[in-house]
């Protein structure tokens, strides 16, 4: 069996062997090659899909480069979300002081493009220096009257979760500053979803067509002056959990919206949302466009998935992704496909989450919690997996254990959202799964112990 | 997407817009990776090292494996000391490497943690096994840029490993050796660098040399340490060189002296080899120091000539913007320069004087009428050729924004390239990746000739 760091036994278990639950919440080992990122990475991408607003990295470089429009958060109007702006702090900020830097820069920065809201995103070294971030977004918000929130997103404060919080925190202080006036009955808001490859579209697409409004975006194609009505909505729509469950349960308490968590994600947990949302408004006309929408959009793209499924039966997939949510949808997409799951797994998943996913998965699954190369790809290897579903730093790893690959995380170039997001996926996964390159390319080799 | 761009210029004192650079701990990283058996280190928060590894992993489309300190609330406060030494606790007895590189952030710097000291300290409380090292780099993100941190990680490894050799003991080698730093380039450069300098009959020292561990094959494992990189043995003998060849004076020059301080090898600062003029120093240099340019070699020059010859027609005037890694754009502006261009705007992020004494020099008396800048951005870049017009774009994949504005053909050079492939196995540098750099402009300005050509100008011969 494979071997796991031994700080890190409690943080593998497997579906069915009866062991008591996963550990996990936990901070990463010191020194493992754990596939996190930080908590500026977690507040970087949850707002910066709002896309007329300017979102301003105080630090050094790095921190800004590496967060330049590498997700295909995608706009239908202004595209300032996708621009890099940094402070570049140098040796002599991190000396004296970055405040003047930082005002400087949001200065030009408003005065350039006339934002609707400027986010400034406070990184490890301001948290240090001891920059007083909220008095400058002070006095600039009063200096050109629109709103200047700071994200305190200093990455040593924990992992992608953390940051996720101090998102929610700055969306908090935005959210009912608006006019709900002309906000109907029948409205909801978008958490948790991050238009990539377009497909709050398609959500929003469904939704008109039950006779449901979408009030904000939060924050996929995002604008500023639907966050701040936000609170006029009647329900709160949580996609990726992780992300912004916490904002749904603050504005529960502050403004008496109820949310309910869904996933788009496969045939089930689509319609399952859908039907959410009609039972919640209790208007039987909905529901029944909802089921006609329902038997519609499965009636389309059945075909595709049964007929990617005559290729797909009895393979084996892998999965490590971001939030595990996303896991749970794909165990049941997978399924869809005659596909089983020999590993399910996800950098920032709560107890909650890992419970249900064992009682989902089939006996033998291997469940992990924040994951390294090492361990991946032997239990890859462990479960004779066909497929790997991961993001970024996982692709690679599949590809030299000759398993095909499936992105899933924010380098997704096709929706996986909605009815037709299952057929997408269902496709893509034939694709890469049927590759005719497998033949040449060896796999599961096995791996020679080194010396 | 850079319909946000205005035309006129103004000065700007604070904000940096769509970066041309990014930081040192990054180039740090891909430098020990270049060491054998090595696991690169990064003492800081977690998201760097995430961030870096996701970076390098886009370029090199490989398994990028390091570690870090993951630091905490409580580490930014009482110092980091016990993440290290957690940490390489950890290291040793998981991933077994032979070398650790650390290297810094900028939290790490910034609290003060001396790095030395709780190495030291780890020592001391045998955390460090027998025979295994933890080598380091300061690489402070607030300073220069991840060319900086590239240099910085390539100069530790000499200041670690290099040690005179007596000249007595070098004779008892089969062939005379030369040490090359290679500069912030990719695998297949490093490969060509020894190609070329083993066809002079040298033994070659290489490092870092990430060929072998950043294009590794396909073998249907995954493959912790692959094969390649420099070991600590061929470090230690530094010493044994008739020379350093420091390509490039950003990346590999402070290497270079550290290995004449530290072994009494005599240094050669050398531009890296990109084109036709730098690479015949960079053969020089070879034969100077006892290599025999030998028929073949003298044959790849010839073709290179020739292929320039058949094409100079296609370049004559053509205006040319070039940016990335200061290095890589001088070589190119250089190289642009002799196939008969204008080299109208150069830039580099990388922040230094010397770029653009170095450009100016290249450019001669058409340096007046170009604009030439260190410590630019993108948003300039495209701001100046908003103003002045080019044919051509040469730099990394963030230039496909503003080729993609301004409909310029696009020629994909440096690091990073995070949506084309081939540049890990296919060199730029040499004889080689000269021809190849000029298959690809040639390419990009004949395709677009033929696709703006109208009917009775399209032509089959070109």
């Amino acid at each position: 069996m494979t071997e796991v760091l031994a700080a890190r036994a409690r943080q593998v278990i497997r579906s069915g062997d009866g062991k008591a639950g996963i550990d996990c919440e936990k901070q990463s080992v010191a020194g493992s090659v754990s596939q996190r990122a930080c908590t500026f990475c977690g507040s970087r991408v949850v707002l910066y899909p709002i896309a007329d607003a300017v979102h301003l990295v105080h630090g050094p470089i790095g921190c800004a480069v590496y967060t330049w429009d590498i997700r295909g958060a995608l706009s239908s109007g202004p595209e300032l979300h996708r621009l890099s702006f940094s402070t570049d702090l140098r040796e002599r900020h991190v000396v004296f002081g970055g405040e003047r830097q930082l005002e400087d820069s949001l200065n030009e920065l408003i005065e350039r493009h006339h934002p609707a809201a400027a986010f400034v995103y406070a990184t490890c070294i301001v948290g240090v220096i001891g920059d007083d971030v909220s008095a400058i977004c002070r006095v600039v918000s009063a200096k050109y009257g629109i709103p200047v929130i700071p994200v305190q997103s200093e990455g040593f404060a924990g992992s992608k979760k953390q940051g996720y919080d101090a998102a929610c925190e700055a969306l908090m202080t935005l959210i009912g500053t608006g006019d709900t006036a002309g906000v109907g009955k029948h409205t909801v808001n978008l958490l948790g979803d991050f238009n990539l490859a377009g497909e709050i579209w398609i959500i929003t697409e469904y939704l008109r067509r039950m006779g449901v409004e979408v009030v904000a975006n939060l924050t996929g194609d995002g604008r500023v002056a639907d966050i701040q009505r936000a609170h006029g909505a009647a329900l709160n729509l949580v996609q990726c959990s992780g992300s912004t469950t916490k904002l749904a349960m603050q504005m529960q308490a502050k403004y008496g919206i109820p949310f309910k968590k869904v996933s788009y994600f496969g045939i089930d947990d689509m319609a399952g949302a859908l039907y959410a949302v009609a039972e919640h408004f209790k208007d039987p006309e909905m529901l029944e466009r909802t089921r006609a929408l329902v038997a519609e959009e499965i009636t389309e793209i059945l075909p595709v998935v049964e007929e990617c499924r005559r290729d797909l039966e009895g393979k084996r997939a892998a999965i490590y992704v971001g939030g595990a949510f996303k896991a749970i949808s794909l165990v049941k997409a997978l399924r869809l496909l005659g596909m089983t799951t020999v590993l399910a797994g996800s950098q920032t998943g709560t107890p909650e989450d890992y419970e249900y996913l064992t009682d989902l998965c089939d006996a033998g699954t291997v469940i992990v919690d924040d994951s390294n190369p090492a361990e991946l790809s032997a239990f890859l290897s462990e479960g004779k997996a066909d497929l790997f579903i991961g993001g970024v730093k996982e692709r690679p790893l599949a590809y030299k254990l000759g398993v095909a690959f499936c992105d899933h995380n924010h380098e997704r170039k096709l929706p996986l959202e909605g009815f037709i997001g299952m057929a997408n996926f269902a496709r893509e996964v034939r694709a890469s799964v049927c590759s005719p390159v497998w033949q040449f390319a060896p796999r599961h080799q096995p791996a020679i112990k080194e010396v | 997407m850079l319909n946000h761009t205005p035309t006129e210029i103004a000065e700007r004192s604070a904000l940096r817009i769509n970066p041309a650079k990014t930081c040192q701990p990054i180039g740090a990283m891909y430098a020990a990776l270049g060491i054998h058996r090595c696991l690169p280190y990064s003492h800081g928060s977690q998201g760097c090292c995430s961030y870096h590894r996701s970076h390098l992993t886009r370029h090199f489309k490989e398994p990028v494996m390091a570690a870090s300190s993951s630091f905490t609330e409580g580490a930014s406060v009482f110092g980091g000391q016990p993440n290290l030494m957690e940490g390489l606790k950890t290291v040793f007895t998981t991933y077994d490497p032979d070398v650790v590189a650390v290297h810094t952030t900028c939290l790490s710097e910034t609290i003060g943690d001396d790095i030395p000291q709780i190495v030291g300290e780890a020592k001391r409380q045998d955390i460090i096994p027998e025979g295994k090292y933890v080598i380091h780099a300061n690489t402070p993100s607030y300073v220069g840029s991840h060319v900086v941190g590239f240099s910085n990680m390539c100069t530790a490894m000499a200041t670690y490993f290099a040690q005179e050799v007596k000249p007595a003991r070098r004779r008892h080698t089969d062939a005379t050796q030369i040490n090359i730093v290679p500069g912030f380039v990719d695998p297949s450069d490093m490969r060509e660098l020894r190609r070329l300098a083993e066809a002079t009959g040298f033994k070659v020292t290489m490092f870092p040399d990430t060929s072998g561990v950043m294009d590794a094959p396909q073998t249907g494992k995954h493959i912790f340490y692959p094969d390649g990189g420099t070991t600590v043995d061929e470090l230690k003998n530094l010493g044994r060189g008739v020379a350093t060849m420091a390509l490039g004076w950003w990346a590999s020059r402070d290497a270079a002296i550290q290995v004449e301080k530290k072994a009494y090898v005599p240094r050669e600062i050398l531009d890296l080899p990109i084109g036709i003029a730098a690479t015949d120093r960079f053969m020089q240099i070879l034969k100077f120091r006892g290599g025999v340019i030998t028929p073949d070699l003298e044959r790849e020059r010839g073709q290179l000539v020739d292929l320039m010859v058949d094409t100079q027609q296609h370049f004559h005037g053509k205006k040319v913007a070039i940016f990335g890694d200061p290095d890589h754009v001088l070589a190119l502006t250089e190289y642009v320069r002799d196939l008969g261009m204008i080299p109208v705007h150069v830039l580099t992020g990388t922040p230094g004087k010397r770029f653009t004494s170095e450009a100016e020099r290249i450019l001669g008396p058409k340096a007046a009428s170009s604009n030439i800048k260190s410590e630019g951005d993108l948003f300039t870049l495209h701001q100046l050729i908003k103003n002045e017009p080019v044919d051509l774009l040469l730099g990394n994949t963030y230039g496909k924004y503003i080729a993609q504005a301004q409909d310029i053909p696009f020629v994909r050079v440096g690091w990073p390239i995070l949506d084309r492939v081939g540049h890990s196995l296919i060199p730029t540098l040499g004889y080689a990746g000269a021809v190849r750099l000029l298959t690809k402009m040639t390419d990009a300005l004949l395709d677009r000739r033929d696709r703006d050509a109208p009917d009775h100008q399209f032509e089959l011969v070109l």
